[in-house]
């Protein structure tokens, strides 16, 4: 992704606006029941595990794996120029929690299944987007 | 188990309209073609049909036509008319005349899938349509992924990670899609395809190249549904519906399914088998959905024509899913090379080969299970030749 942002098209839900401004401060936040504790992804009035309404946004680290990408290469959409990646990313609160995401700082053909992610954001017009670049590889202690 | 409703319909007639990848004719014109062609063929007149269903039952280049503009234009007298998307897939239209049927709200249910999407695409191109972003996209749209291509690519991608599917392995329902399709004088694509092409050609959202990828076309899909009374009256033989599969049972949606190596066809062809004596054994042949090629193979595995992970061996070299093999997939050439018709395109080479007037004829052909759907739009149909 270049300076120039590339249209996106963000149009929430009352529930979900949050997703897309909590970059603001550069912390990245899903919405939680406040009872039974879950994660809710795509953010919803009611929590579907315990249907208490105590929801709010609350932070997470940030950082999760691949669960799986495409690498898009046609343009449909002027101004979103191809080759990009879209991956769903496993956060490490909930690895059953899986956001959409377009994976940065690195090449497209580098991108793999199991990478391990952080949250970035694309500071978008009123919107900071949720984006991931790979983390460093963990080297293992001997 | 008591007799399952659905063994009180059977599909009386079928027929299509003319199909192409750009006629610039109306949906509701391509239609009533396949309409009066389908009523013809079940040895009715319009005044018989007595109901009407549809998916998903709107206008424009996706929806093609409403049951309410068919309604009227050939001034049907219904007791029963339903439409739209929030159902069993495309074939959901289908399930729910076999219900009013069974139920006898209705006696002739005429069912129909229309699309206009060759013909709006390009008038798309041309400035016209447009629209607002569904919901169920809200977190899809914004990262660059609007097409099917890139949501079914996700789970593709991690089939082939998981299970070591390889690219050659979908190439051979690509190829036998084309090769199938040169016998279809309806076809769109009918030139001879190499995997050496099927290889070449771009990548759209990779691991799909534009051979993985269905073509839009324009083109109507009617089918008859009546009650079983009628078949010893249907000219040209009435199909019998020995089961069908209506299960949604995890999340619906592109990205949030549990499983990212299947989609909702695992709950569909599930369903489908509990409510049958038939197994996968007895299958003759499998009009399976193929907008994209994966999807064919996530059906075979749905269905148990091979256990979970092991479709791309099932697949390979072609030789098992061709005409004369041990399951003819496809037959008329698929979505892939004969225009997406929109799952209605299956039915209706499932119910050409139980009649034996299929293109490619599959011999012997007595059991034919249609499976229709990706991502969370799913539904099948198991038919047969004879009660069964």
């Amino acid at each position: 992704m270049s300076a120039d942002p590339p249209p996106r098209f963000i149009s929430p839900h009352a529930e979900g606006e949050f997703y897309w401004t909590s970059g603001a401060d550069g912390v990245l936040r899903l919405q939680r029941c406040g009872d039974c504790r879950r994660y809710i992804h795509p953010p919803g009035p009611v929590c579907p595990y315990c249907h208490s309404r105590a929801l709010s946004p609350e932070p997470v680290a940030g950082t999760g794996t691949i669960a799986t990408f495409t690498i898009n290469r046609k343009e449909w959409i002027p101004g979103f120029e191809p080759p990009y990646v879209f991956a769903l990313v496993e956060i490490d609160e909930d690895p059953t929690i899986r956001l959409g995401t377009n994976i940065v700082g690195c090449e497209v053909d580098d991108v793999e299944i199991g990478m391990r992610v952080e949250v970035e954001f694309e500071a978008n017009g009123e919107w900071h987007v949720p984006l991931f670049h790979p983390l460093p590889v963990e080297r293992s202690e001997e | 188990m008591e007799e399952p409703l659905e063994r009180r319909a059977v599909i009386s007639g079928a027929a299509q309209s003319d199909i192409g990848r750009r006629l610039y004719r109306s949906g509701l014109d391509l239609t009533i073609e396949a309409s009066l062609r389908a009523i013809e063929d079940a040895g009715l007149t319009v005044a018989d049909i007595d109901g009407i269903s549809t998916y998903p039952g709107m206008g424009g280049p996706f929806g093609g036509c409403t049951g309410a503009e068919l309604h009227d234009a050939l001034r049907f007298s219904l007791n029963w008319r339903d439409g739209g998307a929030e159902t069993s897939g495309q074939l959901g239209a289908v399930h729910k005349a076999i219900l009013a049927v069974g139920a006898g709200l209705a006696k002739h249910v005429l069912c129909f899938r229309t699309v206009n999407e060759g013909s709006g695409g390009a008038m798309r191109a041309s400035g016209g349509g447009g629209g607002a972003m569904p919901p169920a996209f809200e977190y899809l749209i914004p990262y660059g992924v609007t097409s099917a291509a890139n949501w079914i690519g996700c789970y593709a991608r991690r089939h082939m990670h998981d299970y070591g599917t390889t690219r050659e392995q979908l190439g051979a329902i690509a190829i036998n899609a084309r090769t199938n399709a040169a016998s279809n004088p309806q076809a769109i694509y009918t030139d001879p395809m190499t995997m050496e092409d099927y290889l070449g050609i771009r990548m759209i959202s990779d691991p799909f190249g534009l051979y993985d990828c269905d073509v839009p076309c324009d083109g109507s899909t009617v089918v008859i549904v009546s009650h079983r009374d009628y078949a010893p009256d249907a000219p040209n033989g009435a199909v019998h519906v020995n089961a069908m599969g209506t299960a949604l049972r995890g999340r619906p949606s592109w990205d949030q399914f549990e499983d990212l190596t299947t989609m909702a066809m695992r709950d569909s062809a599930a369903s489908m088998w509990e409510r049958t004596d038939l197994t996968p054994a007895d299958v003759d042949t499998a009009q399976l959905y193929d907008g994209f090629t994966w999807l064919s193979m996530a059906w075979i595995e749905a269905l148990g024509f091979c256990k979970k992970g092991e479709g791309g061996p099932f697949v390979e070299g072609g030789a098992r899913i061709a005409p004369d093999g041990d399951l003819p997939l496809n037959t008329n050439g698929g979505q892939l090379s004969s225009g997406r018709l929109h799952g209605f395109g299956f039915l209706h080479e499932g119910i050409m080969q139980l009649r034996g007037t299929a293109n490619v004829p599959v011999a012997d052909c007595e059991v034919a299970v249609v499976g229709a759907g990706g991502g969370p739009e799913s539904g099948c149909l198991l038919l047969t030749k004879e009660i069964r």
